[in-house]
């Protein structure tokens, strides 16, 4: 027994995204606004919530949350260990397997970060001194995220021959989802491949336009029983298939993971589509989280949807958007032109896929997939599915 | 060496139970790994249990600081204050020759503008923070 077509996603809420800092309300009051949004959309009541789950350590107690909300019992409280994104689909699995196993029967999944309230991200540590792990690498001033994964993806551009263009192609797609999204931070901001070209580097092989954004906002998705699909107001969207993971040692600490130019799906993936019971044939709409470009390009690699070879040829603007792409990616806009919220956004949009109503839809998209954090580990990946994959 | 690589400021490492005859090493000019005295593999960096055959046992043993890049990476945007008049710096993941291909992080001295080659013979470097709070010594590399 898998979670196969066992839940579906019947909701889904987002605040507006917000510049970093620039939210005007506290992040427990996001997360409060992102999830009475997921409810009103799938025409429940807060109250009937009785399940949590969330990931990278998200700092809004579901405790707390259930008090404010008025939920009536609390069944299922957790959290996904891990950093950055890579918990975004493995916390809908979470989610997926409580209400599958009777532990709970209406979850919610959600993410919410204000970085004006709390700390920022991409900021190397400020303490006069260091220990443990990072004693081994901030003294020489490796700090942010992205000094922490540039080098696994320049060992895979050297193992493979890929060019800065592929990288190139992600950002351009991302930004041409985005104009057609009045949601995104960067709708109006179209992005062309010479300003790409110009733009100054973050750390090579990244510039600036390969990072993610750094959002304040929040986002939320409720789950209920499969066979519940159909009593609510959407096109149900159904939960194929969940992982999460990485392979063997990925955490070997000091950049010393055996198998280091990798996203970390290697392992996860057979396992994906074998409980979705399908392949990177059928995948109609996918979307990849960019923590930077390097991890999309690798994630997609590891995903069975190019060959590590053809990179080059693959990546290139037209074959990833929208509608007409051979790999129609990032649809909203994705972490790089739409928000970051850990990733949550880039799940949300898979359900608009499937649901028909994203800004950049992807005609007859049934299967919608979501690759979460790669290069983190655990990472994770979800497929959803219309109604005609059941 | 007269000038550290980078500019001073940023956090200084300070040693623990784990790591401190590492630390203890390098301000002597030597390169200790942990090693397990049961396998005699080494492994980085340093943990509780050999990972191999899960002993507990594990010393240090010195290593020459010689290796090749396994990657690299070239910073550009500071993003702690001690880097805002630093310009870029480079990052190098060095595999060691002479103990079982382990990997450390650490600065590649010279112009950083300069090729990096994956892949390039490089040797370690002892570079030394006497004025540090505390004082502390880190391994810098340079093409052979």
């Amino acid at each position: 027994m898998t979670l196969r077509s066992r839940t579906a996603v019947v909701g889904v809420g987002e605040t507006a995204y917000y510049k970093r800092g620039q939210a005007p309300d506290a992040e427990f009051k996001l997360a409060l606004e992102a999830i009475v949004s997921a409810c009103a959309d799938a025409g429940i009541h807060p109250r009937d919530i009785d399940g949590f789950a969330s990931f990278s350590n998200d700092r809004n107690d579901p405790s707390q949350l259930a008090a404010a909300l008025g939920c009536r019992e609390l069944r299922f409280a957790n959290m996904q260990w891990g950093g950055g994104g890579g918990g975004g689909s493995a916390a809908i699995g979470n989610a997926a397997a409580a209400i599958m196993s009777g532990m709970a029967e209406c979850v919610v999944v959600f993410r919410a970060l204000a970085q004006g309230q709390y700390g920022r991200f991409g900021q190397g540590a400020q303490a006069p001194t260091v220990s443990g792990n990072l004693a081994h690498t901030v003294p020489y001033g490796l700090l942010s995220p992205a000094h922490m994964f540039a080098m696994k993806y320049r060992r895979f551009m050297y193992e493979f021959g890929v060019e800065q263009s592929a990288l190139r192609a992600i950002a351009l797609a991302c930004y041409e989802h985005a104009q057609a999204n009045p949601r995104a931070v960067m709708h109006g901001r179209p992005l062309d491949a010479a300003t790409y070209d110009e733009s100054r580097w973050i750390v090579e092989p990244w510039h600036l336009y390969d990072c993610c954004l750094e959002n304040d906002g929040a986002a939320a998705m409720i789950l209920v029983a499969g066979e519940r699909a159909r009593d609510f107001p959407h096109l149900p969207c159904y939960v194929l298939s969940a992982v999460a993971g990485s392979q063997f040692r990925a955490g070997a600490p000091v950049h010393n993971t055996p198998d280091y130019a990798t996203s970390n799906f290697k392992t996860l993936v057979p396992r994906l589509y074998q409980m979705a019971r399908l392949g990177p044939a059928d995948i109609d709409v996918l979307q990849s989280y960019e923590n930077f470009t390097g991890g999309v390009l690798m994630s997609i690699v590891e995903h069975g949807l190019c060959k590590a070879g053809e990179v080059n040829e693959f990546f290139v603007p037209d074959n990833l958007t929208a509608p007409d792409g051979q790999l129609p990616l990032n649809t909203s806009g994705g972490n790089l032109a739409e928000c970051y919220m850990h990733g949550l956004g880039l799940n949300i949009e898979a359900v608009r896929q499937i649901r028909r109503t994203s800004t950049a839809q992807v005609a007859n998209a049934e299967v919608s997939m979501v690759i979460s954090g790669p290069m983190v580990t655990p990472v994770s990946s979800c497929i959803f599915g219309s109604e005609a994959t059941l | 060496m007269s000038r550290p690589y980078l500019h001073p400021g940023l956090p200084a490492p300070a040693p623990s139970d784990l790591d401190r005859p590492y630390w203890d090493g390098l301000r002597n000019d030597k390169l200790l790994l942990q090693r397990c005295r049961r396998c005699a593999r080494f492994q980085w960096g340093p943990e509780w249990i050999c990972h191999r055959c899960l002993n507990f046992d594990l010393s240090f043993d010195e290593v020459e600081p010689l290796g090749t890049i396994f990657s690299h990476q070239r910073v550009w945007h500071p993003v702690h204050p001690a880097l805002k008049k630093q310009g870029a710096y480079v990052i190098v993941l060095v595999e060691l020759t002479h103990a079982d291909n382990v990997r450390v992080v650490g600065n590649l001295l010279g112009d950083p503008a300069q090729p990096l080659r994956i892949g390039a013979e490089v040797e370690g470097v002892f570079e030394h923070h006497h004025d540090g709070e505390p004082a502390y010594s880190l391994l810098q590399w340079r093409y052979v």
